[in-house]
């Protein structure tokens, strides 16, 4: 589904990703960890297309397609979703507006008829429910005022209404509460199905407890030092990163 | 309004530049008297502000005009001795000290001095006749002449005042400190002119204070220029401390270059007629701009602000923060401008204004104003015109506060937040005191005396009347 | 993103006005200038009462002395006011029973205008009083609001059927002497609207009147007049549109509301007048004097504004707030593009005792235009416990437009207390991400975020009319989409 090959990325002629590869496949869940400042937002961004970032060198390609001939609009419509580490807050643009307007742009690059009001009210209650989240918050404005834990039930509650083939988490386990993140952790399961795929960029191994990947990745320095399936996480959790950098190190010494 | 006083004295002066022109053009070179010339057109042309200008609109000039005026086109104050007269020890305030009695820089030793480190401070005049290219260089360069009438006619006229030139990398120790006096039997009409260049990562803190020695009536319109070259560093603190007929106008006329910063602190305690006029124009990227002013005004002083800022290039940031307490029927005019021009983006600009009114007969007009022309700029303004928060003040007493103490405390709170900028702990010391003291009445309402001369506290003014 | 934002909006600018047509109807016409001659031919056509000529004639008298205002953050080229006609009616005499006698051609004209003289906007609950070219031609619900001892009519029906109260009202709050374009405009007036609510009377219909300006060459200077009597209640609502043309139209009017002791009038505009093209020719130049008065205690007047159209806009709708406790309200959403210049605001004009007053103002600049907020807000000595708060925002949507704020604070007793605060930032690049992420393109994600930025204001307009703004607001900026 989503190919990574070489990927070096810059900003202000910094480099932050330096040859990263990745592949991700139908049905699979791959974990991305990694200490501050080793990469791991500058590569969900420049999949969703921010353009803050130079893409130096390396190729993307999403379902077949060269990702960066691709508006980042565009991608969200063929199922990327980026759940943002801090989502801003638009004043004045309620939540359900946002997201009535961004299903049925969807639907119009699909080729769909736009969805009814009421096809649309019923599918925000079931959505509400799956990921349980209370009905007052789509009433208001898009994470205006909105509390941390508010903030992320409210990409997940999004990523359940778009129903995106890839998902791409951006610390969204980062400032919750255990009860939230228990939400949060629901929430992507239930929406977890054989066809699409998720990424889950995370710093701990806490939110792994819930969601079980089946990759670990350890990006440091701006490339994968290291693979491996769930008890990586757990051998991260104990070590710390330290011990993959040193390990890499003897790797790299010949 | 009587346009008469106005004709009559622009009439006076206009033939005075001529009957007066060997005196007031004296040892300046032939660039200054070009620039003279120039502006004595301006002021022919636009005469004084009226009130039908905007700038002008809340502060009337004309009844301040109906007097028969005494000009000093030569220096008669030469040979005074100050000290005799006047001495401002501001407790472990260590300066430079420099004093401008009626318009002219008066001198113990030479008009002129060279500090240790290169520096040159003294009379405006010498520096005409020592260092002419220096003065050709940036005199006139910053007082915008056009759109400032009273900048015109002081330019028209200009003779003496404070020079400074601060070599590049230097930093001067201590601050430099004018002391701008008038002391006259008669009513008085007086131009000083400062020129200040700092030069590349220099810096220098001034301090200038106002002062009236008789209750004569006078009219001081001076204009200050600083020069901030790249990577300076300047601070100008302002105190007024003007006797009740006293007028007083000033300009301060700031040119930044790129990374420099400026801060300006105006503090109008005392005075009849007070109008300060603040330009800043930013020249260069990455510059700070702060500019604060506190007025604590009472009776039927009359007290106006008017700040511009220029942002012309990008990425800088400014600051503008003046703050008023009115009694009695004072009346204080508030008019800032931030401009940001086209090319002027990632601007940070921030202004406000705020006043407290103490009586039903106080008045206070704000125009905080933002003309900005480019889009990626974060500005913002603000303007309050209000009373002592209620609500603060029913907290103060549920805690065993009287009302009284309760509101000086509370406004004591509210001027200190422009005190709190000054960055001489002696100064800052001071300013808080005088502020205290007049907030809680120890020191205006003394019509003997302009001073505080009731004050027994070490950091005061100390005049011996019988010498004057 | 700059560039796309710049592409953006060079497609969305280049939006076509959706009001552009032009209805050929036979007009009748006074002849080009403004004399003494032109006012008499004006009210004898109107067949008006003496009172009315000579109050023209000494509103003429007077502007013959004044000179036009350069006050403002505007630029235009002089207007040649010798070369305008002030009169122009549709030469059908606009004398009907009912609807179906009206011209089809105008009648489409409000139909493209979306215009509800209909059986639906009946059952919506709006009585249109709708004007073209300065004369009032159709007038439905006017049973329902007789039987309510409402009185909503032309200003020229009012002139024949209720001289009394015209003569009693108009003028007081907006004299003639008031400024160069009011004196203009009582001077040469052509029609306008009248409402008066009785003692006690909730008006049972929001009452709308559309202004459309159709003739080449015409000023259009209408004059509204709303009196609410004590007690009662009024929701007003007034569009405005205009066609195509290359020369710039003069539009002069003046509104006039008095409320007495706790009543309560709140005046809707939506404003579309033809802003010129993308070079900047042609367009409305909409100089405006609307003023209200809180005449008796408790009483509350608000205007609501969504102004879209106009090469200029010069107007401040301002409130006297002269009885004790009464409430002044300003909600503004201006939204200059491509060369158009707006200097609007209001005038908060405290006098009684525990006045209110609220202010929220949005500034929205694309394109090379200039939008200016300018307000005042004074307080006089005897207002005391006087309150103001003032919010003036501004959104820059672009680098070559200017987004300026002039409020001038102007507080005369120590009682009261008057906060103004205003913001100035362009459309953030994160929020626009955001939307794109979700698979909104830059103009859906720019028109929600404007809305969104809007919506304080857009909350005050009545729901027909806010579903009409949104849309506008959608239309001046995002072109295609709508």
């Amino acid at each position: 589904m989503l190919s990574i090959k070489n990927l070096t990325v810059s900003i202000h002629g910094k480099q932050i990703i330096g040859g990263l590869n990745l592949e991700v496949k139908e049905g699979e869940v791959h974990a991305i960890m990694g200490p501050n400042g080793s990469g791991k937002s500058t590569l969900a961004s420049v999949i969703a297309g921010r353009d803050m970032f130079d893409v130096d060198a390396g190729e993307i390609t999403y379902m077949d397609q060269n990702i960066f001939d691709m508006a980042p609009e565009t991608r969200a419509r063929e199922g990327i979703f980026l759940g943002f580490q801090y989502p801003v807050e638009i004043p004045g643009v309620s939540i359900a507006n946002f997201l009535r307007t961004a299903i049925n742009e969807k639907r119009k690059y699909l080729g769909l008829e736009p969805m009814t009001g009421a096809e649309f009210l019923k599918m925000m209650e079931e959505k509400k429910k799956m990921v349980e989240i209370h009905s007052k918050l789509t009433n208001r404005s898009v994470n205006e005022g909105f509390s941390g834990g508010e903030k992320k039930k409210n990409e997940i509650f999004q990523m359940a209404m778009l129903e995106p083939r890839l998902a791409i988490l951006d610390e969204t386990d980062s400032g919750l509460d255990i009860d939230a993140l228990k939400v949060v952790a629901n929430g992507v399961n239930k929406l977890r199905r054989p066809d699409n795929a998720t990424i889950i960029i995370t710093h701990y191994q806490r939110l792994l407890d819930y969601i079980v990947p089946d990759f670990v990745h350890v990006l440091y320095d701006g490339r994968i030092i290291k693979s491996g399936d769930k008890k990586l996480a757990l051998e991260l959790e104990s070590k710390g990163y330290d011990w993959v950098k040193k390990e890499t190190k003897a790797d790299t010494i010949p | 309004m009587n346009t008469m006083y106005t004709t009559l004295i622009k009439d006076k002066l206009l033939e005075l530049f001529e009957t007066e022109q060997h005196n007031i053009r004296g040892n300046a070179t032939p660039m200054v008297n070009r620039i003279r010339k120039h502006a004595l057109t301006r002021f022919k042309t636009n005469g004084f502000p009226t009130t039908k200008k905007e700038s002008w609109r809340f502060t009337d000039l004309t009844p301040l005009l109906n007097t028969e005026f005494a000009f000093d086109f030569r220096n008669q104050s030469k040979s005074t001795d100050i000290e005799k007269i006047f001495t401002c020890d501001v407790y472990d305030l260590d300066t430079y000290s420099h004093t401008l009695l009626n318009g002219w820089l008066i001198y113990k030793h030479a008009p002129l001095t060279r500090l240790a480190d290169g520096t040159i401070v003294g009379s405006l005049a010498k520096a005409m006749e020592v260092y002419p290219d220096l003065v050709d260089r940036y005199l006139g360069k910053a007082a915008a002449t056009e759109q400032h009438e009273m900048a015109a006619l002081n330019t028209a006229f200009l003779q003496d005042g404070l020079f400074i030139f601060v070599p590049e990398n230097t930093n001067v120790e201590k601050p430099v400190q004018l002391i701008n006096i008038v002391n006259a039997e008669q009513p008085v009409f007086l131009q000083p002119r400062h020129l200040v260049i700092v030069g590349k990562n220099a810096s220098i803190t001034l301090v200038h204070c106002d002062h009236s020695l008789t209750h004569n009536i006078s009219f001081t319109n001076t204009v200050l220029e600083v020069f901030a070259e790249e990577g300076a560093r300047v601070e100008h603190y302002k105190m007024q401390n003007k006797g009740r007929n006293s007028a007083l106008i000033t300009h301060s006329f700031f040119h930044q270059k790129e990374n420099s910063r400026v801060s300006s602190n105006i503090i109008t305690l005392n005075g009849g007629f007070t109008k300060n006029i603040v330009e800043v124009t930013i020249d260069g990227t990455k510059c700070e701009s702060d500019h604060y002013g506190l007025y604590l005004v009472d009776s039927n002083q009359h007290v106006d602000n008017q700040l511009n800022i220029d942002h012309r290039a990008p990425g800088s940031t400014s600051n503008q923060l003046y703050k008023g307490i009115l009694d009695d029927e004072a009346k204080a005019v508030f008019s800032g401008k931030v401009m940001v021009r086209r090319h002027a983006q990632q601007t940070k600009a921030f202004q406000n204004n705020k006043n407290i009114l103490l009586t039903d007969e106080a008045k206070a007009n704000t125009q905080p104003h933002l003309e900005i022309y480019a889009d990626d700029v974060k500005c913002s303004h603000g303007a309050t015109v209000g009373q002592l928060d209620p609500n603060a003040m029913f907290y103060l007493r549920s805690r065993g506060l009287c009302e009284r103490t309760a509101r000086q405390m509370m406004m004591i709170a509210f001027a200190g937040e422009v005190v709190q900028k000054i960055s001489i702990d002696a100064l800052r010391a001071r300013i808080t005191n005088m502020v205290e003291k007049r907030l809680k009445g120890e020191l205006s309402i003394c019509e003997q005396c302009v001073l505080h001369c009731n004050s027994k506290e070490p950091t005061s003014f100390n005049i011996d009347l019988s010498k004057l | 993103m700059a560039d796309k934002n710049n592409q953006i909006l060079e497609e969305v600018t280049g939006s076509d006005y959706k009001y552009g047509f032009y209805t050929d109807i036979e007009m009748d016409q006074a002849p080009p200038g403004l004399t003494e001659e032109t006012i008499r031919f004006i009210s004898a056509k109107k067949n008006e009462p003496q009172f009315m000529l000579d109050f023209r004639l000494r509103a003429f008298q007077h502007w013959q002395t004044l000179e036009e205002p350069k006050w403002a953050h505007v630029d235009y080229p002089p207007i040649k006011y010798q070369d305008l006609i002030y009169y122009s009616a549709p030469r059908k005499q606009p004398k009907y029973d009912s609807i179906d006698e009206v011209d089809p051609e105008l009648l489409e004209t409000f139909e493209k205008l979306g215009i509800p003289l209909d059986e639906q906007k009946m059952l919506a609950g709006v009585a249109v009083d709708a004007v073209m070219d300065s004369v009032s031609v159709g007038s439905t619900f006017k049973k329902t609001l007789a039987e309510h001892g409402v009185i909503f009519c032309s200003f020229s029906e009012a002139l024949q059927k209720h001289p009394e109260l015209i003569k009693k009202y108009m003028g007081t709050v907006v004299p003639h002497t008031d400024n160069f374009f009011a004196a203009l405009n009582s001077a040469v007036f052509s029609d306008g609207s009248f409402a008066y609510i009785p003692k006690g009377v909730r008006c049972p219909l929001e009452l709308s009147t559309y202004f459309r300006i159709n003739a080449a060459n015409t000023g259009q200077f209408e004059r509204t007049l709303i009196v609410a009597e004590e007690g009662s209640y009024v929701s007003y609502m007034e569009g405005c549109t205009a066609p195509i043309r290359d020369e710039n139209q003069l539009h002069a009017a003046i509104v006039e509301i008095i409320a007495h002791k706790n009543a309560e009038v709140k005046y809707s505009t939506v404003q579309n007048w033809w802003p010129g093209d993308k070079q900047g020719k042609g367009g409305v130049y909409n100089f405006v004097t609307k003023r209200g008065i809180c005449e008796g205690e408790n009483a509350k007047i608000s205007w609501t504004q969504v102004e879209t159209g106009s090469a200029i806009t010069w107007k401040y709708p301002s409130l006297i707030l002269k009885g004790d406790n009464t409430t002044g309200e300003f909600y503004s959403v201006a939204v200059t593009n491509n060369k158009q210049q707006a200097d609007t605001g209001t005038k908060m004009i405290h006098l009684g005792k525990n006045t209110k007053s609220t202010i929220i103002s949005k500034g929205i600049s694309g394109g090379k235009s200039n939008n200016s907020y300018r307000g005042l807000v004074k307080t006089t000595r005897n207002a005391a416990n006087a309150r103001n708060f003032s919010q003036c925002d501004s959104l820059l949507l672009g680098d070559q437009c200017g987004a300026h704020t002039f409020p001038y604070l102007d507080v005369g007793n120590r009682s009261s207390i008057v906060e103004h605060e205003a913001t100035t930032s362009k459309i953030s690049e994160d929020q626009l991400f955001y939307c794109l992420q979700r698979g909104i393109d830059m103009e859906g994600a720019i028109g929600l975020i404007v809305n969104g930025y809007a919506k304080e204001v857009l909350s005050k307009l009545p729901m027909e009319f806010a579903v009409e703004a949104q849309k506008l607001l959608s239309i001046s900026l995002e072109g295609s989409v709508g």
